[in-house]
């Protein structure tokens, strides 16, 4: 990378007694980037995250924050700003002296620091809200609270620790929307940790797929949904069928383990289009999704695949027990390392 | 729950009979001390306030209720400081033998007062050379009433968390900004409810006190039972024991507000 790096992590690991709960974590991570850290609870990524704002003392390794070593300072002494999972609103404080807080305890006057907090309130369109308490707003009214006051201050990185994870399905989409829109106007670097793959693949612009207190794949939402490394990232980012070096050489005929998406395999009847490799099997279960149906299909030699068929007119539709030819482009089986 | 008309009449019976069993004695105690008899019959033959009067002017009873007042309000002090002190090393500390600490922090208000006394006494007088007096008691009583206040803030650390703190410091505030925005308004009735129920544990002590205080102090317990069986004092014992359980009714009602109240 040609700048310096917004966050530069360096063989960070902590351990907590005998568990280790990150593992040599080296990271750059860009200026203006939404960078996510996705992984399933217990993988790390909070703990990084406790680690860049200053929560946690690394066991070893460092933390830098735009070329400067802070992996020693106190959370009060670093330029970034965390957005909590609980929201972590002042309860005896009104929801402006909340969001004015920062400036508070940096000693700005009475007058601008309201005027500056309303402006963050707007930002986040809670104009008028300021005069209640955190304890009468909605759970997204919340999260757009603690977004204001951790935005106010004007941190350079700001660490949102699955900040959506409270809110329902619509409440979610909509959040994801206008976290994107203020990165975006704001033009600041957003660490976003989360657990919901599809959340991560639609707000970032690069992602580290963490597993076990390490990395397991760090690129751009497409790059990790089509060509998934591991057999644990093809699986935990959407699903795919995985095969062994084995199974690839018995079913398909092809080399090295690799894995492909239910969407890039299709059910044939008659004739499979040129190049492509086939299988034949039964049908185990269908289950329809509305604008899609997935079909189990048991391959012969033993082997389980989800292929998710589009539910358009000219379909024949599959039955348990239908024996079917699958038929999958070469160039969609990804390879795993 | 639904209960049938029987069950619930047996329950209101239940609950009157151990209420009253409570509660009489004490009413017997507030018409004794307006009684024209001077010793403690029933029912009193006649009404006057002529106890009050003595009682009120009484130099005794009133060094008595002011040295209860001021051993109360320093051993509180004392047990307010300690006692936060305490609760937040270990609830927001992790060091060697902390479960033993805590453990032996707690333990003084489970021991029987008397070994407490003796034990204090023993330790007052042969080891450390000290006069019985005020400071003695005082020292004596904070050792149980840090215990009401640690329990009551020990507690609401637990309830309140770390997360408003980090944010906090993740704002840019220091350790002792943190403390005053955010942490101490967070403990505050916790504290003044630990303070209130130590200020009525030390109020109406009178095991410890009795092997701590020496001949030269006398708080109202303690004068209370030594006038309880002279000729002529008993009305005034009553005056007394009520302008006790004024004292001590207000802290603790108070306390239990600000407990339910926070609970909601």
């Amino acid at each position: 990378m040609a700048s310096t790096p917004a966050i530069r992590l360096r063989g960070l690991t902590k351990k907590f007694g005998p568990v280790t709960a990150v593992d040599g974590v080296d990271l750059d991570i860009a200026a203006g980037e939404f960078f996510s850290m996705l992984g399933p609870s217990g993988s790390g990524k909070t703990t990084v995250l406790r680690m860049i704002a200053g929560f946690e003392a690394p066991t070893s390794g460092h933390v830098e924050l735009f070329g400067k070593d802070v992996t020693g300072d106190a959370p009060f002494d670093r330029d970034v700003n965390t957005v909590f999972q609980d929201y972590a609103l002042f309860p005896h404080m009104s929801v402006i002296d909340n969001v004015a807080y920062g400036l508070r305890v940096r000693g700005v006057n009475a007058k601008d620091r309201l005027a500056q907090a309303e402006d963050a309130l707007a930002l986040v369109r809670l104009e008028g809200y300021g005069e209640r308490n955190p304890s009468q707003l909605s759970g997204g009214q919340r999260q757009r609270v603690a977004l204001a006051r951790a935005l106010v201050v004007e941190p350079k990185v700001l660490l949102l620790d699955e900040p959506l994870g409270a809110l329902d399905l619509k409440l979610r989409e909509q959040m994801q929307v206008e976290l994107k829109d203020i990165q975006r106007r704001l033009g600041i670097t957003f660490i976003f940790v989360t657990h919901d793959q599809e959340e991560a693949l639609t707000l970032s612009d690069r992602i580290a797929v963490f597993n076990e207190g390490g990395i397991v794949q760090l690129g751009t939402a497409e790059e990790i949904y089509r060509n998934p490394q591991t057999p644990f990232v093809a699986n935990f980012v959407g699903t795919s069928a995985v095969f062994t070096a084995d199974e690839a050489k018995s079913i398909l005929g092809s080399k090295g383990a690799c894995s492909v998406r239910p969407e890039h395999i299709d059910i044939v009847r008659g004739k499979a289009p040129a190049g492509t490799i086939t299988a034949k099997g039964i049908v185990f279960d269908t289950i329809f999704l509305g604008a899609s149906t997935r079909v189990i299909v048991d391959l012969d030699g033993d082997k389980r695949v989800a292929v998710l068929e589009q539910n358009d007119l000219s379909r024949t539709p599959s039955h348990r027990g239908d024996t079917v030819t699958v038929a999958i482009h070469p160039q969609f089986l990804s390879p795993l390392s | 729950m639904r209960i049938n008309r029987l069950s619930k009449t047996l329950l209101w019976a239940v609950s009157a009979v151990v209420l009253s069993f409570i509660y009489v004695p004490i009413l017997v105690v507030v018409a004794n001390s307006f009684s024209t008899s001077s010793t403690l019959t029933w029912p009193p033959p006649g009404f006057t306030t002529e106890w009050w009067t003595r009682a009120l002017t009484n130099e005794g009873a009133l060094a008595a209720i002011s040295t209860s007042i001021i051993v109360a309000l320093a051993s509180t002090a004392i047990a307010l400081l300690l006692g936060t002190v305490l609760s937040f090393a270990l609830q927001r500390f992790e060091f060697f033998g902390k479960s033993t600490v805590n453990l032996l922090v707690v333990l003084p208000i489970a021991l029987p007062g008397i070994v407490t006394g003796i034990a204090l006494n023993n330790a007052f007088k042969t080891i450390m050379g000290v006069q019985l007096g005020w400071a003695t008691i005082i020292v004596a009583h904070a050792t149980f009433c840090v215990v009401t206040v640690f329990n009551n803030v020990f507690a609401r650390l637990k309830r309140v968390g770390t997360s408003l703190d980090e944010a906090s410091s993740d704002l840019g505030a220091g350790i002792w900004t943190t403390f005053r925005l955010v942490t101490f308004p967070q403990i505050r009735s916790a504290l003044f409810a630990g303070g209130l129920l130590s200020f009525a544990l030390s109020f109406d002590e009178i095991i410890v006190t009795t092997f701590t205080a020496g001949s030269g102090v006398q708080t109202l317990p303690i004068f209370i039972l030594d006038n309880m069986f002279r000729p002529n004092q008993a009305p005034i014992v009553a005056v007394i024991a009520v302008v006790m359980i004024l004292i001590a009714i207000v802290p603790i009602y108070i306390a239990q507000r600000l407990t339910t109240s926070d609970q909601r």
